[in-house]
Protein backbone atom coordinates (compact mmCIF):
# COMPACT_ATOMS: atom_id res chain seq x y z
CA UNK A 1 0.00 0.00 0.00
CA UNK A 2 3.07 2.09 0.06
CA UNK A 3 3.64 5.30 -2.45
CA UNK A 4 -0.17 5.34 -3.13
CA UNK A 5 -0.73 9.29 -3.40
CA UNK A 6 -2.60 11.47 -0.89
CA UNK A 7 -6.47 11.18 -0.56
CA UNK A 8 -8.44 14.78 -1.56
CA UNK A 9 -8.33 15.83 2.36
CA UNK A 10 -4.29 15.49 3.27
CA UNK A 11 -3.31 16.92 -0.68
CA UNK A 12 -5.72 19.62 0.53
CA UNK A 13 -4.46 20.20 3.96
CA UNK A 14 -0.81 19.57 2.62
CA UNK A 15 -0.23 17.16 5.28
CA UNK A 16 0.89 12.82 4.71
CA UNK A 17 -1.85 10.71 3.92
CA UNK A 18 -1.09 8.02 6.50
CA UNK A 19 -2.85 4.39 5.87
CA UNK A 20 -5.07 4.29 8.38
CA UNK A 21 -6.08 8.03 7.03
CA UNK A 22 -9.54 8.82 8.08
CA UNK A 23 -10.70 10.48 5.06
CA UNK A 24 -8.89 8.60 2.36
CA UNK A 25 -11.83 5.97 2.00
CA UNK A 26 -14.63 8.73 1.66
CA UNK A 27 -12.40 11.45 -0.38
CA UNK A 28 -10.25 10.05 -2.99
CA UNK A 29 -8.11 12.16 -5.17
CA UNK A 30 -9.71 12.83 -8.34
CA UNK A 31 -12.58 14.60 -6.38
CA UNK A 32 -10.87 17.41 -4.85
CA UNK A 33 -14.12 19.67 -4.31
CA UNK A 34 -16.13 16.93 -2.32
CA UNK A 35 -13.82 17.45 0.57
CA UNK A 36 -12.95 21.09 -0.42
CA UNK A 37 -16.92 22.06 0.35
CA UNK A 38 -17.32 19.87 3.46
CA UNK A 39 -13.90 21.67 4.63
CA UNK A 40 -15.47 25.20 3.63
CA UNK A 41 -18.81 24.43 5.84
CA UNK A 42 -17.69 22.18 8.26
CA UNK A 43 -13.84 22.41 8.91
CA UNK A 44 -11.55 19.48 8.46
CA UNK A 45 -10.90 18.63 12.02
CA UNK A 46 -14.99 18.35 12.93
CA UNK A 47 -15.88 16.28 10.06
CA UNK A 48 -12.65 13.99 11.45
CA UNK A 49 -14.42 13.77 15.11
CA UNK A 50 -17.73 13.54 13.64
CA UNK A 51 -16.38 10.21 11.43
CA UNK A 52 -14.57 9.05 14.50
CA UNK A 53 -17.66 8.95 16.48
CA UNK A 54 -19.08 6.61 13.89
CA UNK A 55 -18.89 3.32 13.55
CA UNK A 56 -17.27 2.29 10.20
CA UNK A 57 -19.83 0.80 8.20
CA UNK A 58 -22.32 4.45 8.36
CA UNK A 59 -19.33 7.20 7.76
CA UNK A 60 -20.21 6.57 3.86
CA UNK A 61 -23.07 7.90 4.35
CA UNK A 62 -22.19 10.57 6.74
CA UNK A 63 -19.72 11.81 4.43
CA UNK A 64 -22.72 11.93 1.64
CA UNK A 65 -25.45 13.50 3.94
CA UNK A 66 -22.30 16.13 4.99
CA UNK A 67 -21.49 17.25 1.54
CA UNK A 68 -25.42 17.14 1.01
CA UNK A 69 -25.64 19.56 3.28
CA UNK A 70 -22.41 21.48 2.87
CA UNK A 71 -23.45 22.03 -0.94
CA UNK A 72 -26.66 23.35 0.28
CA UNK A 73 -25.09 25.74 2.72
CA UNK A 74 -22.95 27.25 -0.16
CA UNK A 75 -25.83 27.08 -2.66
CA UNK A 76 -27.81 28.87 0.19
CA UNK A 77 -25.69 30.61 2.68
CA UNK A 78 -28.66 31.87 4.70
CA UNK A 79 -31.12 28.84 5.13
CA UNK A 80 -28.77 25.57 4.15
CA UNK A 81 -30.99 22.76 4.14
CA UNK A 82 -34.08 24.36 5.51
CA UNK A 83 -34.97 26.34 2.53
CA UNK A 84 -35.78 22.68 1.03
CA UNK A 85 -37.19 21.18 4.14
CA UNK A 86 -39.31 23.97 4.60
CA UNK A 87 -40.39 24.23 0.85
CA UNK A 88 -40.60 20.31 1.20
CA UNK A 89 -42.84 20.49 4.46
CA UNK A 90 -45.25 23.23 2.69
CA UNK A 91 -45.59 20.48 -0.21
CA UNK A 92 -46.90 17.42 1.93
CA UNK A 93 -49.55 20.12 3.98
CA UNK A 94 -50.70 21.37 0.55
CA UNK A 95 -50.77 17.71 -0.48
CA UNK A 96 -52.33 16.14 2.24
CA UNK A 97 -55.40 19.22 2.13
CA UNK A 98 -56.06 18.47 -0.94
CA UNK A 99 -56.18 14.43 -0.28
CA UNK A 100 -58.62 15.65 2.65
CA UNK A 101 -60.95 17.47 -0.11
CA UNK A 102 -60.77 15.28 -2.67
CA UNK A 103 -61.84 12.48 -0.08
CA UNK A 104 -64.72 14.34 1.40
CA UNK A 105 -65.67 14.74 -2.20
CA UNK A 106 -65.83 10.89 -2.26
CA UNK A 107 -68.49 11.01 0.54
CA UNK A 108 -70.39 13.85 -0.93
CA UNK A 109 -70.93 11.94 -4.14
CA UNK A 110 -71.80 8.97 -2.29
CA UNK A 111 -74.50 9.87 0.06
CA UNK A 112 -76.13 11.81 -2.72
CA UNK A 113 -76.11 8.79 -4.49
CA UNK A 114 -77.65 6.79 -1.91
CA UNK A 115 -81.11 5.77 -2.39
CA UNK A 116 -84.23 7.79 -1.08
CA UNK A 117 -85.35 4.73 0.21
CA UNK A 118 -83.85 2.24 1.73
CA UNK A 119 -83.91 -0.69 -0.73
CA UNK A 120 -82.17 -4.34 0.40
CA UNK A 121 -78.32 -3.76 -0.17
CA UNK A 122 -76.46 -6.73 -2.56
CA UNK A 123 -72.97 -6.71 -2.82
CA UNK A 124 -71.77 -4.64 -6.12
CA UNK A 125 -68.40 -4.76 -6.84
CA UNK A 126 -68.81 -3.31 -9.66
CA UNK A 127 -69.32 0.48 -9.27
CA UNK A 128 -71.34 0.90 -12.69
CA UNK A 129 -74.17 -1.73 -12.46
CA UNK A 130 -74.67 -0.07 -8.85
CA UNK A 131 -75.62 3.28 -10.23
CA UNK A 132 -77.43 1.57 -13.09
CA UNK A 133 -79.43 -0.30 -10.62
CA UNK A 134 -81.93 3.39 -9.33
CA UNK A 135 -84.43 3.52 -12.03
CA UNK A 136 -86.04 6.99 -13.44
CA UNK A 137 -88.49 7.19 -10.20
CA UNK A 138 -85.97 6.95 -7.56
CA UNK A 139 -84.15 9.74 -9.32
CA UNK A 140 -87.07 11.76 -9.57
CA UNK A 141 -87.81 11.63 -5.90
CA UNK A 142 -84.23 12.22 -4.46
CA UNK A 143 -84.13 15.76 -2.53
CA UNK A 144 -81.59 16.94 -0.85
CA UNK A 145 -83.56 16.38 2.60
CA UNK A 146 -83.74 12.64 2.05
CA UNK A 147 -80.21 12.00 3.02
CA UNK A 148 -82.05 10.81 6.59
CA UNK A 149 -79.66 10.12 9.75
CA UNK A 150 -80.95 5.96 8.85
CA UNK A 151 -79.21 6.82 5.01
CA UNK A 152 -75.87 8.56 6.22
CA UNK A 153 -75.10 5.30 9.12
CA UNK A 154 -76.51 2.88 6.92
CA UNK A 155 -73.56 4.36 4.00
CA UNK A 156 -70.78 4.23 6.70
CA UNK A 157 -71.88 0.71 8.07
CA UNK A 158 -71.59 -0.94 4.90
CA UNK A 159 -68.96 -1.36 2.06
CA UNK A 160 -67.67 1.29 -0.30
CA UNK A 161 -68.36 1.40 -3.64
CA UNK A 162 -65.23 0.22 -3.94
CA UNK A 163 -65.25 -2.26 -1.65
CA UNK A 164 -62.57 -0.59 0.89
CA UNK A 165 -63.36 1.85 3.83
CA UNK A 166 -62.97 5.27 2.40
CA UNK A 167 -63.01 7.13 5.45
CA UNK A 168 -59.28 6.19 7.24
CA UNK B 1 -16.79 48.97 34.06
CA UNK B 2 -16.02 45.30 35.07
CA UNK B 3 -19.39 44.33 36.15
CA UNK B 4 -20.74 45.48 32.61
CA UNK B 5 -17.84 43.21 30.88
CA UNK B 6 -18.73 40.33 32.85
CA UNK B 7 -22.47 40.35 32.62
CA UNK B 8 -22.82 41.17 28.74
CA UNK B 9 -20.41 38.72 27.54
CA UNK B 10 -22.44 36.45 24.66
CA UNK B 11 -22.39 32.78 24.90
CA UNK B 12 -20.08 32.04 22.41
CA UNK B 13 -17.13 34.71 24.17
CA UNK B 14 -18.38 33.03 27.49
CA UNK B 15 -18.02 29.72 26.24
CA UNK B 16 -14.55 30.54 24.12
CA UNK B 17 -13.06 32.38 27.53
CA UNK B 18 -12.33 35.50 25.76
CA UNK B 19 -13.33 39.00 26.01
CA UNK B 20 -16.74 39.92 24.08
CA UNK B 21 -15.95 43.40 22.54
CA UNK B 22 -19.05 45.51 21.58
CA UNK B 23 -19.01 44.51 17.94
CA UNK B 24 -18.64 40.61 18.36
CA UNK B 25 -20.06 39.19 15.54
CA UNK B 26 -21.64 36.48 17.52
CA UNK B 27 -23.16 38.22 20.23
CA UNK B 28 -26.79 39.85 18.75
CA UNK B 29 -27.28 35.87 18.08
CA UNK B 30 -25.79 34.02 20.94
CA UNK B 31 -27.41 35.72 24.11
CA UNK B 32 -25.88 34.59 27.26
CA UNK B 33 -28.47 32.91 28.41
CA UNK B 34 -28.33 29.85 25.85
CA UNK B 35 -25.01 28.62 26.21
CA UNK B 36 -26.17 25.67 24.35
CA UNK B 37 -27.14 27.01 21.78
CA UNK B 38 -23.82 28.02 21.13
CA UNK B 39 -22.23 25.11 22.07
CA UNK B 40 -24.09 23.05 19.42
CA UNK B 41 -23.14 25.52 16.67
CA UNK B 42 -19.95 24.60 17.89
CA UNK B 43 -19.06 21.52 18.01
CA UNK B 44 -20.94 21.69 14.70
CA UNK B 45 -19.35 23.88 12.83
CA UNK B 46 -16.77 25.69 14.68
CA UNK B 47 -16.77 29.08 15.93
CA UNK B 48 -14.80 30.14 13.77
CA UNK B 49 -16.73 29.02 10.35
CA UNK B 50 -19.84 30.27 12.19
CA UNK B 51 -17.88 33.43 12.57
CA UNK B 52 -16.99 33.60 8.80
CA UNK B 53 -20.64 32.80 7.64
CA UNK B 54 -22.45 35.14 9.64
CA UNK B 55 -19.66 37.71 8.63
CA UNK B 56 -19.96 37.43 5.22
CA UNK B 57 -23.50 37.88 5.27
CA UNK B 58 -25.43 41.48 5.43
CA UNK B 59 -26.62 42.13 8.55
CA UNK B 60 -30.51 41.74 8.52
CA UNK B 61 -29.92 38.55 6.95
CA UNK B 62 -27.72 36.80 9.59
CA UNK B 63 -30.61 36.18 12.54
CA UNK B 64 -32.30 33.68 10.07
CA UNK B 65 -29.03 32.11 9.18
CA UNK B 66 -27.83 31.71 12.77
CA UNK B 67 -31.21 30.09 13.35
CA UNK B 68 -31.04 27.92 10.39
CA UNK B 69 -27.27 26.84 11.19
CA UNK B 70 -28.06 25.78 14.67
CA UNK B 71 -31.49 23.45 13.76
CA UNK B 72 -29.05 22.17 11.15
CA UNK B 73 -26.50 21.32 13.81
CA UNK B 74 -29.37 19.89 16.31
CA UNK B 75 -30.48 17.53 13.81
CA UNK B 76 -27.07 16.85 12.81
CA UNK B 77 -26.48 15.85 16.94
CA UNK B 78 -29.88 13.71 16.74
CA UNK B 79 -28.96 12.21 14.04
CA UNK B 80 -24.99 11.66 13.52
CA UNK B 81 -25.58 9.52 10.18
CA UNK B 82 -27.94 11.51 8.22
CA UNK B 83 -28.25 14.82 9.93
CA UNK B 84 -31.27 17.11 8.99
CA UNK B 85 -30.71 15.03 5.33
CA UNK B 86 -32.59 12.14 7.01
CA UNK B 87 -35.14 14.78 7.40
CA UNK B 88 -35.58 15.84 3.44
CA UNK B 89 -35.68 12.03 2.81
CA UNK B 90 -38.44 11.35 4.56
CA UNK B 91 -40.36 14.22 3.14
CA UNK B 92 -39.63 13.12 -0.10
CA UNK B 93 -41.31 10.06 0.65
CA UNK B 94 -43.99 11.37 2.60
CA UNK B 95 -44.73 13.33 -1.03
CA UNK B 96 -44.78 10.59 -3.00
CA UNK B 97 -46.96 8.53 -0.95
CA UNK B 98 -49.52 11.36 -0.90
CA UNK B 99 -49.55 12.27 -4.50
CA UNK B 100 -49.92 8.67 -4.88
CA UNK B 101 -53.15 8.42 -2.74
CA UNK B 102 -54.38 11.73 -3.91
CA UNK B 103 -53.93 10.17 -7.73
CA UNK B 104 -55.87 7.21 -6.90
CA UNK B 105 -59.01 8.98 -5.11
CA UNK B 106 -58.94 11.54 -8.04
CA UNK B 107 -59.38 8.74 -10.36
CA UNK B 108 -62.53 7.30 -8.35
CA UNK B 109 -63.90 10.59 -7.86
CA UNK B 110 -63.62 10.39 -12.11
CA UNK B 111 -64.99 7.14 -12.62
CA UNK B 112 -68.14 8.22 -10.22
CA UNK B 113 -68.41 11.10 -12.44
CA UNK B 114 -68.11 9.74 -15.45
CA UNK B 115 -70.63 6.59 -14.61
CA UNK B 116 -72.93 9.48 -12.58
CA UNK B 117 -72.72 11.40 -15.91
CA UNK B 118 -73.79 8.77 -18.44
CA UNK B 119 -76.53 7.97 -16.11
CA UNK B 120 -77.68 11.19 -15.67
CA UNK B 121 -77.37 12.47 -19.34
CA UNK B 122 -79.79 9.38 -20.83
CA UNK B 123 -82.27 9.91 -17.85
CA UNK B 124 -82.31 13.76 -19.02
CA UNK B 125 -82.92 12.10 -22.71
CA UNK B 126 -85.99 9.92 -21.26
CA UNK B 127 -87.04 13.26 -19.72
CA UNK B 128 -86.69 15.03 -22.33
CA UNK B 129 -88.57 12.86 -24.43
CA UNK B 130 -91.46 12.42 -21.90
CA UNK B 131 -91.93 16.71 -21.51
CA UNK B 132 -92.38 16.75 -25.52
CA UNK B 133 -94.79 14.11 -25.71
CA UNK B 134 -96.82 16.00 -23.19
CA UNK B 135 -96.17 19.35 -25.18
CA UNK B 136 -97.60 17.69 -28.08
CA UNK B 137 -100.65 16.88 -26.32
Amino acid sequence: MGGNSPCASCKLLRRRCAKDCIFAPYFPSDDPHKFAIVHKVFGASNVSKMLQELPVHQRADAVSSLVYEANARVRDPVYGCVGAISYLQNQVSQLQMQLAVAQAEILCIQMQQEPAMPTPQTDVPDEKSFLLQHNLPQYLNYTSSTTSSNVISDSFKRETLFGHDMVS
Amino acid sequence: DYLSMNSSRCAACKYLRKRCPSECIFSPYFPPNNPQRFACVHRIYGASNIGRMLQQLPVYLRAEAADCLYYEAQCRIENPVYGCVGMISTLHQQIFSAQEQLAKVQAEIALINNAYTQQESSQFQQLDGLLSNLNNF
